[in-house]
């Protein structure tokens, strides 16, 4: 973009304005669309050229919101709980997108499950949002795969099913990136947003994001009320882009901790309450499981492990993405076919 | 032995030999061997595979048809190779009068036929001599019915020799190995064995410059030349060998001068993921394909909607078995024609390509994807168990005649000079424009959708928006029926039947044809190869009294399509549909066409 570089524009030339999309038609209040705002102030801040930028969604009131944001991006608003293989498919053909996916807790928990575990084991670079309420609000409001075990509501009645805990499926997936986060946790959903992007394969944010229509009793734990009086961070994040040289000081040791990201950012995790080592996996899974066991509702870097190749570099793809291959690149020459069918002959 | 009934000349290059094995002993080798000996030899012949839903143990059944005329489409064999204890008192209980029975000596068998010509084969004191142990020499025990055949018949060793080389691809210690067993039975069969039956083969000329290939080989092999970037799969017989094939064959002919490959083939977690990588890879620009049979066209279905209305294109093979539900995976059938054509909910239909050759896969396999990328839509192509899995003839395969067509993909420097909305007619064809994600026009992103949109590709829920759309839609399946591969059609002057079919029952159809027009009884014959229909199928239609639509399913589903689409012609349309699993036989086709070339059965049919 060539226009010129003013206060309010970023090192691409844009606007924060610029990274808006549709008016939302979501319910006013819904943690949808605070999550979208999060993602405009992100990819503004993070400088992301539109036109590399892939948004992808399944189907839901979450997964309308890719409409919401980036209207200048390419996107593809799937099938339910599908949007793992499309995602799958055009990564593939195009290693060089930026990706970010908007799914929701019916999306990704029940019709999508499947496709999502494998989508983790493949480790496609990509940001997987999981904006997770619960229920699924676009069909009014019934139980989804997440909704807590003896939660009462008014339409959906009494669920007395265990919850499927998605942070907990993404590290047995085999998922480098795991987290955890609140919709009314604005910096905590930026900051995580940003080391998403950063990160090598595809990296995983499970959002707790209200549904004000039909799952916002102040009992229940996928509520505003509920988030904001037991929200327990696990460490404040700072997120330090690769440009920046800032050198960390270790004046707190133990008290701060720094992880390298895969394109050389970094993410300062200060500690709160608790120890956590994000990079140790069983650490990760037995710490959900204890929030699983006391109802605490832990937020922050779950699990991080950059070492396993996302599926282009595994694919050996070229640095070329297969979409921009000129024809004879594409189809072999004659002799190739003649050589190929001699051996039919 | 017993003396069968004397016939009185030799056949030559015209009859059909059958390989009772079971499955898994490692007789494929030793059958192709005889496939291809013949074929070096000149004779056209044509290699079928009855096989069981099993990995080893069950019976097998190889059927190789010599014919010096081309023809494949029959049943019954005249040569019986019996190495199969448990079916050997079936298998020459169905010997036809006068046939030949080779058989291992080591079967116990309680049928009695003096009336067909016997030879027994000490196997096991032929293998007696191997220095091979184990699975090995039981695999190797195969290649003894292969020397005594080339004795009985007259095929010569080099050619049994040349067979072996194309088989083992020029590995020479294997063709060796293979080679000594057969000149040791062939040794034993010259010195031990009196020719009494008529059966033998004779040079000729018919193969030069032909290919043996399998439909799925030729499909995946046009694939490559058609630019295929990304394959996405699921494993099901009678598919797999076509990912198979293109497995074998992009590692040499696509990596670029480092030696990465410029593809990639993922074996997704079940067909709803292939298709939906399929779709992924069309929206951002690559060439992408999936092969399936009907179980994954079933869970394709959503994708499939989708990829139509959201207009993305893409490839996918339907190697047709016989359903529904797991039916009989290993038979083969026409029976996902309807499914296909109509395959999601709501309107609209799929354009279909329907191959009926190795070559006719080649050539599909590449004008797929331009057809795809033109129409900016999903295409389907429908073959059969039969020409996928089965070893056929055909011409050299033709190398693309036109450069790649990538339909209406705006750069960005157009899309800065003339704009962009996605879903716009602007040639009058239906088809409209597209953009790659990474395009960095101002106003070159869209969002792809399932939902309601308007030509912008904003969601919209208006009725005259959707009815914009999918008149549009219905417009572009016209401009599609005039790009597909046109019917091929047979006319014969003054004839007032004619028979319309499509893929593999051409074979039968044609064999019957020849035969009914040596009885005097002719008929035109058209073949379709592609759906939607073009305007020359209404004008075959017009100028017979009847059309007779001939395919592999129980239900009429081309008939069917054809009296729907062509309601005015519905009247002359007749039907002969049936499936049992087992390819069309020109008898069975010509059994069902008489009685309408006959006048006296015209009147009652
Ligand atoms: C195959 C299929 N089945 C059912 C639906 C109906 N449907 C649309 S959205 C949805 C649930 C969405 O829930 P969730 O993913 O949690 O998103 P939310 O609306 O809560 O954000 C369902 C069941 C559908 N679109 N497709
Ligand atoms: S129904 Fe719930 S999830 Fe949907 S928009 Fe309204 S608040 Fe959001
Ligand atoms: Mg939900």
């Amino acid at each position: 973009m060539d226009r010129p570089r003013t206060i309010a524009s970023n090192a691409a030339g844009l606007s924060k304005a610029d990274y808006g999309g549709s008016p939302s038609t979501l319910c006013k209040g819904c943690g949808h669309n605070s999550i979208a705002s999060q993602i405009i102030q992100v990819a503004f801040e993070l400088s992301l050229r539109p036109h590399e930028v892939l948004k992808l969604s399944g189907i839901g009131c979450s997964s309308k919101s890719p409409a919401y944001f980036l209207g200048m991006s390419h996107g593809f608003n799937a099938l339910h709980g599908r949007m793992p293989a499309v995602a799958t498919g055009a990564l593939a053909a195009n290693r060089r997108m930026r990706a970010i996916g908007v799914s929701g807790d019916g999306d990704t928990g029940s019709i999508g499950l499947g496709q999502f575990k494998h989508l983790l084991r493949r480790n496609t670079r990509m940001v997987y949002v999981i904006e997770n309420n619960g229920v699924y609000g676009l069909t009014k409001g019934q139980f989804s795969a997440t909704a807590d075990e003896g939660l009462d509501l008014k339409y959906a009645g009494h669920n007395d099913l265990p919850p499927i805990d998605l942070c907990q499926e993404a590290i047995a997936a085999g998922c480098g990136f795991v987290a955890r986060s609140f919709a009314g946790d604005a910096k905590q959903v930026r900051e995580l947003l940003k080391a998403a992007f950063s990160h090598r394969g595809t990296a995983v944010i499970d959002i707790i994001s209200p549904c004000v229509a039909f799952n916002n009793e102040d009992d229940s734990p996928k509520s505003y009320a509920y988030g904001r009086h037991h929200e327990k961070p696990l460490h404040e994040l700072g997120y330090i882009p690769y440009a920046d040289e800032i050198v960390i000081t270790e004046s707190e040791p133990g008290e701060l901790r720094t992880v390298d990201l895969h394109d050389g950012s970094r993410l300062k995790l200060r500690k709160v309450e608790e120890e956590h080592d994000p990079t140790d996996r069983i650490a990760a899974m037995t710490r959900l499981m204890e929030a699983e066991r006391r109802h605490e509702f832990i937020t922050g870097l779950l699990y991080y492990d950059p070492s396993r190749p996302s599926y282009a570099e595994a694919a050996r793809l070229p640095e070329t993405p297969l979409t921009h291959l000129p024809e004879d690149a594409l189809r072999p020459p004659p002799e190739a076919l003649e050589r190929t069918l001699q051996r039919y002959r | 032995m017993t003396t069968p009934p004397a016939i009185a000349r030799d056949v030559t290059n015209d009859f059909s030999l059958v390989v009772a094995t079971a499955n898994g002993t490692g007789s494929q080798t030793a059958n192709l061997t005889l496939l291809r000996a013949c074929f070096h030899m000149g004779i056209p012949v044509c290699g079928k595979n009855i096989f069981p839903s099993n990995i080893q143990g069950l019976p097998t059944w190889y059927h190789i048809r010599v014919s010096k005329d081309g023809y494949v489409a029959r049943r019954t064999s005249e040569v019986l190779v019996a190495f199969n204890q448990a079916t050997v008192d079936a298998d020459l209980r169905e010997l036809p009068s006068g046939g030949v029975a080779i058989v291992d000596d080591g079967l116990a068998h309680g049928v009695e036929r003096d009336d067909v010509h016997l030879y027994t084969i000490p196997v096991k004191a032929l293998m007696a001599a191997s220095e091979h142990k184990g699975k090995l020499r039981d695999y190797l025990a195969n290649m003894t019915y292969v020397g005594v055949l080339a004795h009985l018949l007259d095929i010569p060793l080099d050619a049994v020799e040349a067979g072996l080389d194309s088989q083992f691809g020029g590995k020479r210690r294997l063709v060796d190995t293979n080679l000594a067993v057969v000149r040791g039975a062939h040794a034993w069969a010259v010195e031990q064995l009196t020719k009494t039956d008529p059966f033998r083969v004779a040079p000729m000329d018919a193969t030069r410059d032909l290919l043996i290939m399998s439909g799925n080989e030729a499909g995946a092999l046009g694939s490559v030349f058609g630019g295929v970037s990304v394959a996405a799969w699921y494993p099901i017989t009678p598919s797999t060998s076509f990912i198979d094939a293109l497995r074998d064959y992009l590692p040499e002919l696509r990596q670029d001068d480092d030696g990465t490959p410029t593809y990639t083939v993922i074996q997704a977690e079940d067909e709803l993921a292939a298709i939906g990588m399929v779709i992924g890879a069309g929206f951002a620009g690559a060439r992408a394909v999936t092969a399936t049979s009907g179980p994954g066209i079933s869970l394709m279905a959503e994708f499939a909607g989708l990829g139509l209305f959201a207009e993305v294109p893409g490839v996918i093979w339907d190697v047709q078995r016989v359903g529904p539900s797991t039916g009989l995976p290993t038979r083969t059938s026409q029976g996902d024609l309807a499914f296909a054509y109509g395959l999601g909910h709501g309107d609209g239909k799929h354009v279909v390509l329907l191959p009926s050759s190795i070559e006719e896969c080649f050539e599909f396999g590449w004008r797929s994807f331009d057809l795809a990328e033109q129409l900016q839509t999903p295409v389907f192509v429908l073959t059969d168990l039969d020409l996928g899995m089965n070893n056929w003839m055909g011409r050299s395969f033709t190398y693309p005649d036109t450069p790649m067509q990538r339909g209406k993909v705006l750069s960005a420097d157009e899309v800065r000079e003339r704009g962009f909305a996605r879903y716009r007619d602007l040639d009058g064809d239906g088809v409209p424009y597209r953009t790659l994600p990474g395009n960095d026009a101002p106003g070159a992103a869209y969002f792809a959708r399932g939902t309601g949109h308007n030509a912008q590709a904003v969601y919209s829920e208006r009725s005259d928006d959707w009815l914009e759309n999918t008149e549009r839609l219905a417009h572009k399946f016209d401009t599609a029926r005039r790009l597909v591969p046109p019917a091929l059609e047979e006319r014969v002057d003054g004839a007032s039947v004619g028979i319309v079919a499509f893929g593999t029952t051409r074979y039968a159809i044609e064999e019957a044809r020849d035969a009914l027009a040596a009885d005097g009884l002719r008929c035109s014959s058209m073949r379709l190869r592609a759906l939607p229909v073009g305007e020359e199928v209404r004008a075959f239609i017009e100028a017979h009294e009847r059309v007779v639509v001939v395919e592999m399913n129980r239900d009429a589903q081309l008939a069917g399509i054809l009296r729907a689409e062509l309601p005015d012609l519905a009247p002359r349309i007749e039907s002969v549909a049936y499936l049992d699993g087992m390819p069309f036989t020109a008898g069975f086709v010509r059994a069902r066409i008489e009685p309408y070339l006959t006048p006296r059965s015209l009147e009652v049919a």
